[in-house]
């Protein structure tokens, strides 16, 4: 294939896609809305497990222990706790310790506690992980009937409710993505024939001249595939710096929540959203080349 | 070169347009298709650069059979056949150079290519000061002139002229007539369906006349005959 030829296919794609301007930014932006449904809920499925995982790992029982117990009273506590169903460590947390953790997590601002060793009003605790997730709460519940055990705390829920939330992202993101998706390939479908019938005698002296199918075709092809694209770089750019702004401003203002911000992953996830939007472009300008023209 | 046998043709609405067709044509030839309107001319054409293919017969071409022949060989099969037609069916939106370039695009050649050899043709048809012409500016004479030129590009071994001078004035026609004869004698072979019977008369060509299908006559050097 010569360079004229690639140029005259170009050429003829952007011809196209200029004559049918409004069915050619249509078709882009549904692309764009597409791409940006997928793009976000993956971003967001990918964050909560991201977040779960985390937060899993720290899921622990925090026993909080009465003052003054004896030190026979506390092993004997530390046995009963590691017989309670689906425990799998204990540990434990002098009241010292339990002030040390406190203040580092304050950082910079941990001198607002100075002062505290002296009377120090942390209890001992001890840390109790379980083996899964969906073990804790009957656990917290038989930790906190034992005796010598002043209150017992666990995050309440956050892991059920933030995995049942990725469950209803998973289903309607693929489900919007589907019917959008279809839309997208309909509609460049639609802009293909479109530009098919705008051409169709100069079709016909291209067979008369000798074209092969693949040059007549050709530009049609490029057509979708160029709209395609297109949807996808401006759905990329949208994702891509939004999602950056997004992890700045978390940094500032959440700085506990981790967030996916892994290169790696959001080239991937970018990556994906371009390669499906040239997908589309591509299926639309096939769909309709095999239906309406024939050559 | 070319060679009809036992040639038919029943269209799917049921027209029978060829009737048992036998015709050959030698290198060089030029042939005059004449007759009345419905007799099968312009199927005759497309049954030859496989426009249409024929209910029953074969038809060849150099040796090859174009009946047999694979769709994807059939590009390569045209740009060895140049065709003119009564409506020119050039591209509204291209000038005269990049009409003819168009046939040489269609090929893959390059622009060094399209730029060396598009004027040498332009100069032969006598367009070559309208080469920046769009067809809608141009007499329906140099629109077919460039139509021939457009032909003629590829060195095709035989063109296929359908009434090309059923829109143009007898003066006009005459003229074209005259380029025809030119790249005729260069040896390119001409097949040419006419209803201008002053010129076929004029001319002393091989004349093949046909009337329902069928082939009534076939003379060298003939006249129009079934009018005057
Ligand atoms: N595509 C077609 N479908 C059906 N009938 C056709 C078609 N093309 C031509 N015909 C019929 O075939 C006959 C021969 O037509 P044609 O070859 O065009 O004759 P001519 O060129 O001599 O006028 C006519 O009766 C015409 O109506
Ligand atoms: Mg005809």
């Amino acid at each position: 294939m010569s360079l004229n030829t690639l140029r005259y296919y170009f050429r003829e794609a952007a011809t196209s896609i200029v004559r049918n301007s409004w069915l050619s930014i249509a078709s882009v932006g549904t692309i764009i809305i597409s791409l940006l449904i997928l793009g976000g809920s993956l971003l967001l499925v990918l964050n909560v497990r991201h977040i779960t995982s985390t937060v899993e790992s720290s899921l622990e029982i925090t026993v909080f222990l009465a003052d003054g117990l004896e030190q026979e009273h506390l092993d004997r506590l530390e046995e009963e706790i590691k017989f309670v169903p689906g425990v799998a460590r204990v540990q434990f947390v002098t009241k010292e310790q339990a002030l040390e953790e406190l203040k580092e997590s304050f950082g910079e601002r941990a001198d607002v506690l100075s002062g505290l060793e002296e009377d120090n009003p942390l209890p001992n605790s001890y840390r109790v992980k379980t083996r899964e997730a969906r073990m804790v709460p009957d656990a917290a519940q038989q930790l906190a009937e034992l005796d010598g055990v002043e209150q017992v705390r666990y995050g309440q829920g956050v892991v059920e409710k933030l995995l049942a939330l990725t469950h209803w992202v998973r289903i309607w993101g693929t489900v919007l993505l589907v019917v959008l998706g279809a839309a997208a390939v309909f509609l460049i479908a639609t802009t293909i024939r479109m530009s098919v019938f705008a051409r169709r005698r100069e079709i016909g002296i291209m067979k008369m001249l000798g074209a092969t199918n693949l040059f007549v075709r050709m530009p049609f092809m490029l057509e979708g595939m160029i709209i395609g694209l297109v949807g996808g770089l401006v759905a990329v750019l949208i994702i891509n710096f939004g999602y950056l702004s997004l992890l700045n401003k978390v940094i500032i203002t959440l700085p506990f929540i981790q967030l996916v911000d892994d290169p790696v992953t959001l080239y991937r996830v970018l990556g994906g959203m371009l390669g499906l939007g040239f997908g589309i472009g591509a299926a639309g300008s096939a769909i309709s080349l095999h239906r309406f023209l024939r050559v | 070169m070319i060679q009809l046998y036992n040639v038919s043709k029943i269209y799917a609405n049921g027209v029978k347009a060829l009737n048992d067709i036998n015709l050959h044509i030698r290198k060089g030839e030029f042939v005059f298709l004449v007759g009345p309107s419905g007799a099968g001319k312009s199927t005759l054409t497309k049954l030859i650069c496989r426009e249409e293919l024929p209910s029953r017969g074969q038809v060849m071409i150099n040796g090859r059979n174009v009946v047999r022949m694979k769709n994807r060989e059939v590009p390569y099969l045209r740009r060895k056949i140049g065709m003119v037609f009564q409506d020119f069916r050039l591209i509204p939106g291209k000038t005269v150079f990049e009409n003819v370039a168009f046939a040489l695009e269609i090929t893959g050649a390059s622009t060094k290519e399209i730029k060396r050899v598009v004027p040498t043709v332009l100069r032969m048809v006598g367009l070559e000061k309208k080469a920046d012409m769009l067809p809608a500016h141009l007499s329906g004479g140099e629109q077919q002139r460039t139509a021939v030129a457009r032909a003629i590009v590829n060195n095709p071994v035989l063109i296929l002229a359908d009434e090309p001078t059923g829109n143009l004035d007898p003066e006009t026609s005459w003229e074209l007539m005259k380029l025809f004869l030119d790249i005729n004698r260069r040896g390119t072979t001409i097949l040419m369906a006419t209803h201008a019977w002053d010129i076929v008369d004029a001319m002393k060509k091989r004349v093949v006349a046909m009337s329902h299908g069928l082939i009534v006559r076939d003379e060298e050097s003939g006249g129009y005959g079934y009018e005057s």
